[in-house]
């Protein structure tokens, strides 16, 4: 697997090269597409490693690829202020198992994060503390950025008067 | 203050020994506040768990001004969404016009002209200053104090004044496009900025005399909101909330864009990351915003007129003269209005400095002429899940500076 020329990625091959899917470095952003299994293990060495030292974890969505298989992907986006360097961390979730080990342990801003994409994309994480809805209600009926839901679809209004 | 002796006479006589010892019974109560109340700013509910005053547990409930941003802006063309990256936060509307048409720019691989460079840094520091003042202003309104958030409006009024001047607006401005700004600056901008900025210095300075060592808000900030640096880290949180902790993390500095590089400017930081550190790192950015606008209305001027969008038929509309007499570029603009750019397939991350920390834009593209994903890092967010961290043992009051020093602004937090 190709490095593309950036200081993390190789770092990453180096330690762990049978975790690593893909890589590329297109328009300046290293990224690497890793096995959903290791997620941990993966996230685990780039805060940890005193070389890669990321000690944020900036930002953390999933992109719904309909019709592709497997259908979903989870995008980690890694930043350390001690190196100002980034990474983009992803991997991919089956639809029929919508699920990925949760990183709350490693970075606490997970949690929201991860709440947001089991409420927008229905992408269950393993070993959440409070896995709940965060900007919909409860009672909402579907994952809404799934590209199969339909935009103009209506649900019923809740609350005491209704 | 001496009681009045007749006021309490059904009142039993002081306890005895035995009664004393009695354990009261006490029960640990829960306070709903908002999702409509005053210092909610927006509409966010906190559920607190109280122990008498002090908070022992708070759950923090967002998404009351949930509207789909993010699967608008999937059907649209990729014009069609800067207008409601203006409704992120509607305090600094153009900080956002300018992170996702940067990002734009950054999948389409093209450079903007240097005056509209200048022209986008101009109109995102004033926005920057007009949250700054919002921020600062408010806070003193929530702790009782009606007098400095009237200066801190009266200053934002001259920030809108200008941006109105500069793009037509001055809440939701629309004025950043992809590849470059709606238009040039009128020619009176100048002079009227530079007054403007006189203005807003002598505001700031009856701001500071009135409000700065006032004990009473004193009092209230110091010591309230603690968070520490490593804590900020593990939450993810930037801007003036990671700074005042002694952090200077800013995107313009790390990474500049724009013209940060040439611009010279200096990032304030706090030293133990309370409340009080909080509105001193933001009064001192606008000092440092104010000094930037100045450097980019001298820049501007010497640079003379130029063009402020990149002459990239993809993204740009050809000129209205053309259009009315020659069909190509009728066929061009037919094309340009009706389907918008086409973006080269695939992906991109983009962060700008915005008033509440990083800003990002992480975009996808299938080659198409509709945003495949568009995703708003939401510093507000992002900043206000720690809150529950930073409040647990403190009184239930010091829940409305922090709040208010955090800055959540509903639309970019709940999107």
């Amino acid at each position: 697997m190709d490095d593309c020329g950036s200081p993390v990625l190789r770092r990453l091959l180096e330690a762990l090269p049978d975790a690593v899917e893909e890589t590329h470095a297109r328009l300046g952003d290293a990224t690497a597409r890793v096995g959903r299994s290791r997620i941990v293990e993966v996230l685990q060495l780039l805060r940890d490693d005193p070389e890669l030292e990321f000690e944020m974890l900036t930002d953390l969505t999933a992109v719904d690829y309909l019709g592709e298989e497997p259908r979903f992907e989870v995008v980690y986006h890694l930043y350390s202020v001690a190196k100002n360097h980034r990474v983009r961390i992803k991997a991919r979730v089956a639809e029929d198992a919508p699920e990925i080990e949760s990183a709350v342990a490693l970075w606490p801003s997970a949690n929201w994060m991860e709440r947001e994409v089991w409420d927008l994309y229905g992408i269950h994480f393993r070993n959440h503390p409070d896995l709940r809805r965060i900007l919909l209600y409860e009672q909402f009926d579907g994952h809404p950025l799934r590209k199969d839901y339909p935009k103009e679809k209506r649900q019923p209004l809740v609350g005491p008067r209704n | 203050m001496a009681t009045d002796p007749h006021l309490f006479t059904d009142r039993q006589p002081e306890t005895s020994e035995d009664d004393s010892e009695r354990d009261l019974h006490t029960a640990h109560q829960v306070l709903n506040m908002g999702p409509s109340h005053p210092a909610t700013h927006g509409t966010v509910k906190f559920l607190i768990e109280l122990d008498g005053e002090t908070i022992v547990g708070l759950d923090i409930q967002v998404g009351y001004l949930h509207r789909g941003f993010e699967k608008e802006c999937e059907s649209g063309t990729w014009y069609q969404a800067i207008p409601y990256t203006d409704r992120l936060n509607y305090n600094s509307a153009i900080l956002a016009n300018i992170g996702y048409c940067m990002a734009v720019e950054k999948l389409l691989q093209i450079e903007t002209p240097v005056r509209c460079q200048w022209l986008r840094t101009l109109a995102g520091e004033l926005s920057r200053i007009a949250d700054h003042l919002t921020r600062c202003g408010a806070a003193c309104l929530e702790l009782a104090a009606m007098t400095p958030f009237l200066y801190g409006i009266e200053a934002r009024e001259l920030t809108w004044d200008l941006l109105e001047s500069l793009c037509g607006a001055r809440v939701t401005s629309n004025y950043v496009r992809i590849g470059g700004v709606k238009h040039d600056m009128p020619p009176d901008v100048p002079g009227v900025a530079r007054e403007s900025v006189a203005k807003i210095r002598g505001l700031l300075r009856d701001f500071d005399d009135v409000i700065t060592s006032n004990r009473i808000f004193v009092d209230r900030l110091k010591g309230t909101g603690v968070i520490s640096r490593e804590d900020c880290l593990r939450y993810a949180v930037t801007g003036p909330i990671l700074r005042s902790t002694g952090e200077p993390l800013d995107v313009r500095k790390t990474e500049p864009y724009l013209v940060y590089d040439e611009i010279d400017f200096d990032v304030p930081i706090g030293e133990v990351g309370d409340n009080y550190d909080r509105y001193l790192v933001c009064v001192e950015e606008m000092h440092q915003s104010l000094r930037i606008v100045e450097q980019c209305l001298a820049h501007l001027e010497k640079l003379g007129p130029g063009p402020v969008n990149v002459l990239d038929p993809r993204v740009r509309w050809p000129a209205k003269g053309r259009v009315f007499n020659r069909m190509e570029e009728l066929i061009q603009q037919f094309k340009s209005v009706t389907e918008g750019p086409r973006v080269p397939a695939g992906e991109g991350y983009f962060a700008i400095e915005s008033a509440n920390g990083e800003l990002g834009f992480y975009l996808v593209s299938d080659g198409s002429a509709v945003p495949y994903k568009v995703r708003c890092r939401p510093p507000s967010f992002i900043n206000v899940a720690p809150i529950p961290g930073m409040l647990k043992g403190s009184l239930l009051a010091d829940l409305i500076p922090t709040f208010d020093f955090v800055n959540m602004i509903g639309g970019e937090c709940d999107r």
